[in-house]
This record gives structure tokens, sequence and C-alpha cells, in this order.
């Protein structure tokens, strides 16, 4: 990547950033300047399209999509999604949804430059880990699926949380397991969806931690709705907004 | 399936049937405790080895023989009957069932015994045999107790994950004629005795096959009880019914896929018995079958060959991503409607049912994709679940509302203004919905089924340092 352009970075407020979570791409922002990047929230851009994507409406979720890859393409740099899911979609899908489409080509270029928010934020934990972040508590992180076993990521979001002082992140589950969101899974089949996020918050009243931190604001939605219907603690944070309360300005 | 009693494929809907499954307080014990602890057995199994290469491994075997099945099913009907197996050919299950019948019938069978196999429930076989005025035993326990019950297996390889001890002991206590010790030594010690009986009088023996060896006409069955070998070496005659898809091409396949089938089933390095049944007993052999017939079935595999969904071919049915499954660890087998649950159901039900009967399934998952990372044939099960989502609207089999709200979305977010303005109304509903009752919010479209044990996004938590 050209030095000049190295710092600049777009950020993707995904539409769940946009309507459920507004502070989390405000959040986002702030954490990549504390990490001396330049970020630019992205304009004209609107959904990644996977609501209809994995619905198998591929032609109106190509519609949507093209809406955020028209206005995404028109910049540089990496582009940064805080959300695990929205970038699998971003950086894996995207060029299966408009192969043989005359978008194929802008597609590809910028699948190749989306970025999830972790992995960007974890190559300056250097940094991160200077900035006298703290956190008393002990918290468990939930593995979005997607972004867990599509685009691999793992290490990062605990690599950034690792850099908080007094923090200690405790495993719950036996293996990662899927919290029961799934996209239009969540009002198709409400019953499942939330008998699978009761299994994940038990998991973590089981462990005793004061929150639950994840990537995905999908995931973190849903459990967090569904923990303050139950009158739970722990609440469900994304990391963004954990590293904010740990003091980062 | 051919039972008593309607199809509750096409009867109820997955929604209706997890939510009568969600209200079994002990399958909701039961179902996490046993899979979680096949999965730590699976993955203790596998702890020091490569996993993933041995996957591999797996999947090129499986591919092979589904790419060039027409080849090495020759193979395997020229060896099998240079043993003295009798080969048949069913295309579908009506076949097969007439097939299997006209055996035993023509053996004068008047009992049947049974080692478990998921292809016979896929053909409804006991059903067909005894209204025949045969006696059908299946001499699994976990079967023998889902066929006393008039009930379903509802895992691949563990058919009464759903049942409690207490649940096993009524059943049993019924044919026993008197009250057994609620204990699982003394319950299955009553139920050896019964079907010791069974075994050696059985005129028939009838088995599935874990897979069928080109190369030498041998069919290969894992069992953990012994009962697999008691029906196919104790009646006078054997039959095999085997899917056409679990052909292996050579015997040294099988020192790749036996392991992987019982470490991703079991955790075990082998299962407690493993068959190896190559032909009827030979002259001048004291034991084994008179008659050994082997039943190819069809019903709907090599229609899937050369098409999107031919990797599901390669299932060996191992039960792993069930395991895994956190939808499935909810709501168990029998919420899937047929034969198959889990991921691998939810692939199979709409591709050998057909997209009217079974196409809901594929939408019965989060596409976490945990099904993947175990399989032991590494089986691309949720891309498979999505190309089924996808095939649905294609094939314009999806619902008429959901096709509306998919237009509806889709037009109003193809545009940033638009875009904007939903977002923007979206934030102010969700603000105003905290503070009006919520009866009142329920009746937004849709609106209720994110309600239904779940806040709104962003309210005030307990305890909170919002």
């Amino acid at each position: 990547m050209p030095a000049s352009t190295a710092s600049t970075v777009t950020v993707f407020p995904t539409c769940l950033g946009d309507i459920a979570m507004p502070d989390v791409v405000g959040q986002t922002t702030r954490a990549l300047a504390a990490c001396g990047y330049a970020p630019r929230l992205a304009r004209g851009v609107t959904c990644c399209g996977q609501p209809g994507y994995n619905s198998g409406f591929d032609a109106d979720a190509r519609r949507v999509a093209k809406a955020s890859l028209a206005a995404l393409d028109r910049t540089e740099g990496p582009i940064v999604v805080p959300a695990g899911s929205c970038a699998s979609m971003m950086h894996l899908h995207w060029r299966e949804l408009f192969r043989g489409s005359r978008h194929e080509r802008a597609a590809i270029r910028v699948s190749q430059r989306v970025r999830e928010l972790t992995t960007l934020l974890a190559e300056r934990a250097d940094r991160l880990a200077t900035l006298g972040l703290a956190w008393p508590g002990t918290v468990a992180y939930h593995d979005s699926c997607h972004m867990l076993r599509e685009l691999g990521i793992s290490d990062a979001p605990r690599a950034v949380l690792g850099t908080v002082a007094g923090l200690t992140v405790v495993p719950t589950a036996v293996a990662p397991r899927c919290c029961g969101f799934g996209g239009t899974f969540s009002v198709r089949y409400p019953e499942v969806s939330v008998a699978m996020a009761d299994a994940t918050l038990d998991d973590a009243r089981v462990a005793q931690v004061d929150a639950v931190i994840s990537a995905d604001p999908g995931c973190i939605m849903h459990l967090d709705a569904r923990s303050g219907r139950r009158g739970d603690t722990p609440r469900v944070v994304h990391i963004a907004t954990l590293l904010a309360e740990a003091g980062l300005r | 399936m051919n039972r008593p009693g309607p199809d509750p494929l096409t009867s109820s809907t997955f929604s209706q049937r997890a939510h009568e499954q969600l209200g079994k307080p002990f399958l909701r014990r039961a179902v996490p405790k046993a899979t979680d602890h096949a999965y730590n057995a699976l993955r203790d199994r596998f702890r020091d080895h490569d996993y993933d290469a041995l996957r591999e491994q797996g999947r090129r075997i499986r591919a092979d023989a589904v790419e060039h099945l027409d080849e090495h099913l020759a193979t395997l009907v020229a060896a099998l009957e240079r043993n003295g197996v009798s080969v048949h050919r069913a295309a579908d299950d009506a076949r097969a069932r007439e097939i299997i019948r006209g055996i035993v019938r023509d053996a004068g069978g008047r009992r049947v015994v049974k080692v478990k196999s998921m292809a016979s429930e896929e053909i409804g076989l006991n059903p067909a045999l005894e209204a025949d005025g045969v006696e059908v035993v299946e001499t699994d326990l976990g079967e023998y107790v889902v066929q006393l019950d008039h009930d379903r297996p509802s895992h691949i390889i563990a058919p009464i994950i759903h049942k409690t001890r207490g649940e096993v002991r009524d059943s049993l206590s019924r044919v026993a004629g008197r009250e057994l010790p609620d204990d699982a030594a003394a319950l299955t010690g009553f139920a050896r005795d019964t079907l010791r009986e069974a075994f050696l009088t059985a005129d028939v023996g009838i088995s599935g096959a874990n897979f069928g060896i080109a190369e030498t006409g041998t069919i290969c069955l894992v069992t953990n009880e012994g009962n697999g070998r008691m029906c196919t070496s104790l009646p006078r005659v054997h039959i095999s019914l085997m899917g056409i898809e679990r052909v292996l091409p050579r015997l040294e396949d099988l020192a790749v896929m036996l392991p992987l089938l019982t470490g991703a089933g079991t955790g075990q390095l082998i299962t407690t018995y493993v068959s190896l049944l190559s032909g009827p007993r030979r002259p001048g052999e004291p034991d084994g079958p008179r008659e050994m017939h082997v039943v190819l079935l069809d019903n709907g595999r090599s229609a899937l060959r050369g098409g999107a969904y031919q990797d599901v071919l390669h299932c060996i049915r191992c039960g792993a991503c069930q395991n895994v499954c956190p939808v499935y660890r909810q709501v168990g087998g029998h919420a899937y409607g047929w034969v198959y649950g889990g991921p691998i159901g939810a692939v199979l039900t709409p591709l050998f049912r057909g997209m009217d009967a079974g196409g809901e399934l594929p939408h019965a998952s989060t596409l976490c994709g945990a099904c993947d990372d175990v399989c032991p044939v590494k089986i691309p099960i949720h891309d498979l679940l999505h190309g089924l989502r996808s095939d649905r609207v294609r094939g314009d089999a999806a619902p008429r509302a959901e096709r509306v709200a998919s237009s509806l979305w889709s037009l109003a977010w193809s545009n940033p203004w638009t875009y904007r303005a939903s977002v923007t109304f979206a934030r102010v509903g969700t603000r105003a919905a905290a503070r009006v009752p919520s009866g009142l919010v329920r009746r937004v479209p849709g609106a209720a089924r994110w309600l239904d044990g779940r806040d709104l996004p962003g309210g005030p938590r307990p305890g909170g340092r919002r």
C-alpha cells in the first residue's frame, strides 16, 4: 500500500450501526484515530445486502449492495467494517453476488480493500497499549460465526482486549457457538433464536462475567435485547464500546 | 415416510415442530449434554492429529467415489455377484420396499431382525413388512426403544438422544410385563435377553451399509452393540440396504474412512464391532447366512450428480454436524420433520422430498458454519443450505410475504436517500416505541416476532453502565 494513503481508512457503518448502534460507529472512528489511522465515514452507502443474500433473494441483495459498492469504489484505502458478518459478506460474498454482472470488477476491487475492524486495531496493538486503557472486570468474548469461520479471525479481537489493563477474558462455551441471531433467522424463528441466545447468556452467567464483548452488531443487538428481557446482567457490548469505556478518547 | 399418522413434514411447519420440542424440558437438557459430549469426544480423538488433513483425505476419497459412481457401482455389483451375493437395484423407495418384501416372502420369513439403518427409515421399511404380517424387531437398543414407542429416531447415530432413562424403563417394562428397575445395566440386560431370543429365531436379518467396497464386494457395518454381527450371521437370509453413494472404490480407502466415521461419530478409535461381509456362507463353512442380498437404493441420489448439490452425496452419516449445530442443540431431530435432522437433514430433506415439502428447512439454520468445520469429509453444508435458499426463490417457491418484504427492502435500501430516510424513521420509531405501550408496538409488522422474548434494541439495561 502506498505510504500516502496508508493511514486513510473509510468506515462503513453498516445498517445495524446506523439504526441500532450509532454510538458504535463513533467509537469505531475514535478507536481508529487513536491507533493513528485517519478514518472517514463512508458517504452514500447503504447496507451490504446480507439480509437478502442470506435469504436467497440474490437479485434484491445485488440491488442494495450495488449502492454501497458504487459509493465505496469512489474511496481509496482500507474499508473498515465494525461488523464481522458484514465484513465477510463484502470481502467474500460480493464477488459471488456480482459474478457475471457489469459490477464484477468493482466488486473484486472493493472486496479486496475490506477489513474487519479488530484486525486493523490489532495491527496497532502496541500503540493501543500505550494509551493507558483500563477496564477492571471479567468479560467473555463472543465470536461472530462469519467473522470466525468465514474470515478466520479470532486472535485479533483478543489481542485488542489484551491492551486493556484490568480486563480478563474468560472462555465460556465448549466451542464458539452461534448466539441465534442469524439475520432474518431471528424473526423467522424467534422462539428458536431466543432459546439459542439463552444458551449463550447462560454460559456467560455461569462464567460470572461482567460483560459479553463481540465485534458484530447483529449478535450484540440480539443478545443484549434478550439479556434485557431476562433482566440479566451481563451487558453485551461492542468491542469499540468497551475501548471507549476503558478510557479511549 | 410410510408410517401411521400424518407426515410431519407436510402437515406442520418447522416453527410448530420446534415449538413442540422446545417445550420438552428433558430434551432441552439432554440434547446439549449428549451432543457436547460427542463433540468433545471427537476433539479428543483427533487432538494429536491433523484433523483437517484427514478430512481432506476423506473428502478426496468420497469425491472420487461419487464422481465416478457408475464405474464404482459396476465394480461393486460384479464383485458382490462373484462373492455369491444377489444384487438388486431400486430406483426409489417403493421399489426398494417391494424388493425387500419379495425377498422376505420368498424366504418364508416370519420374523425379521434389523440393524439400525437410516436408509430403511428413509424408505419406511418396517410398516411395509408389518403389513405383510412379518414381525420386525429393531435390535439396536436405541432403535428398539424407538420401535416400542412408535417413535422416530431423532439423531443419526443416537436415535433416542431425546428420551430419559425413565421413559426407556417404562417402554421395556411394558415388554417385560413387570416393573424393571431404574438402572441402566438392568435395562440393557433385559433388552439383551429379549433380543437374543429374536436373533436366534429370526429368518431374515436386514442391515444398512456404512460402506460398500467395490474392489472386494464387501459390505462394511459398524456397531457398538454386536447386534450387527448377530443379524447378519444368525438368520438364514441377510439383506443389506445400501444408498448407492456409500460405495468406496478400494479396500484401502477403509483405512481412512473407517476412523473418520467412528472418530467423527462417537470419538472412538474404532467401534466395538466392525463387520466386513463378503458374501453368504461358503461350502464347508459352519455359519453365516445361506443367502445374502444387497439392495442398492437410488431414491433421488443419482439425480443429484453433476448438479450444485453433488457434494451432499459424500456424506457418511456420522452425525457430527448435528452434534455441533446450535439449532439442532435446541430443538433436536424431530423438529426437522423427516428422517434426517440437523444441518445435513436440512440439505437432504428438500433434495429428497422436494422443495414444496422441505423447502423451508434450509432456513432452519443461522448459516453459522459450525457443521462445515466438523464434517469429516468437508461437505460445505452451509453453502449448500444457502444455495437451496436461492433455489427456492428462483423456483418461485418462496412464500409471497417473503418476496414482498424482500422487494420492499431492496427498493428502499438501493438508494442512499431512501435508505437514510428509513434509518431515521427506524431510529425515531425505536426511541418512541420505548415510551409507548408494548401492545401498540407489537402491531408494527414483524415487531412481535422480535419482541417475543426480546426487548427493543438499544434500550436501558438493568445494572448497566450505559
